[in-house]
């Protein structure tokens, strides 16, 4: 198993602790950021994109810092020619279902055809955060899934 | 009765004055149902909560004191097209129907909008539905019409 999924999955199923890499600031891109990694990863397989952009947007939401817990992606696929936009998020969501059930606690997804993308090739920009994942021990759950 | 005593408790409808104050013994009543009800109790209950109005959406928060960023841009969104009468379920006072609604849904996250009882989506789809103008129509066809065919109509 990859170090990259282990770290991503339940505590339960872990048979060694790996202490995670220490974080650097979340702009600098870091290629050891294991979840966004396994991200990439398994989106890549799956949709085998024209374009794909993975973005960490944990440091936007009231989560600590280095945390990899808040994404925004970007899929540019012939796969999703003919779907609407609902099934294309769904194969997104499939994909990436490890990762929601366990360290990811929001996905925001942009599915787009290769066409679409030439017609319209911008990035879909978050609303600001109210706050919601303090103090929410779901969240925190979820952190800790993914800091294990 | 207990699934009608929990949907009540939960419900706000976007629109109405006063939110939903339990009574004491429907606390009772509610905490209690609600810790007997098996999960199958909770899909079935999720199933008439999403009919229970044309425009249904699950959030965090409230319509008026939305709790995460997402959910408050579907809130934002329906006020845009002028659709102040939807129920609104906060996940965040209910663990319970928090998860149960991503099972219910098959659905990962929240936000979550139904229309017709039908799950449409979360806050993304709801965005770039209003965007290529989507969503316009398929409040037409529930019977809603978008406050933003007025505001057009009026610029002309």
């Amino acid at each position: 198993m990859l170090p990259s999924v282990s770290r991503c999955t339940r505590p339960i199923y872990l048979s060694v602790a790996r202490p995670l890499a220490h974080f650097r600031p979340p702009m600098d891109p870091d290629p050891n950021r294991p979840v966004e990694t396994t991200i990439r990863t398994k989106l890549t397989e799956k949709f085998k994109p024209d374009h794909l952009e993975v973005h960490n947007e944990s440091h936007m939401h009231a989560v600590p810092p280095g945390s990899e817990s808040h994404f925004r992606v970007l899929v540019v696929s012939s796969l999703f020619v003919g779907l609407p936009l609902i099934q294309r998020h769904r194969l997104v969501n499939e994909a990436l279902k490890e990762e929601l059930s366990s360290c990811v606690h929001a996905l925001a997804i942009q599915a787009k055809t290769p066409e679409q993308w030439g017609v319209d090739p911008a990035l879909g920009k978050s609303p600001p955060c109210m706050g919601g994942s303090k103090n929410d021990h779901t969240v925190e759950e979820k952190l800790k899934a993914g800091r294990e | 009765m207990n699934s009608l005593i929990r949907s009540t408790a939960r419900c706000i409808r976007s629109g109405a004055a006063v939110s939903f104050l339990r009574p004491a013994d429907g606390l009772v009543r509610a905490a209690s149902a609600r810790f007997l009800c098996a999960a199958a109790d909770l899909q079935k209950d999720l199933g008439e909560m999403v009919k229970k109005d044309k425009v249904v959406v699950f959030i965090k928060g409230t319509p008026a004191q939305p709790m995460c960023g997402f959910s408050n841009a579907v809130v934002q969104i329906l006020r845009m097209h002028g659709v102040d009468q939807y129920s609104s379920y906060n996940v965040l006072e209910d663990q319970e129907l928090r998860e149960g609604v991503k099972v219910f849904s098959n659905w990962p996250t929240i936000p979550q909008v139904y229309f017709n009882g039908e799950f449409v989506g979360g806050c993304d789809i709801l965005l770039q539905m209003h965007q290529n103008g989507d969503l316009v129509d398929e409040l037409k066809k529930l019977g809603i019409r978008s406050a933003l065919l007025d505001a057009e109509k009026e610029s002309k």
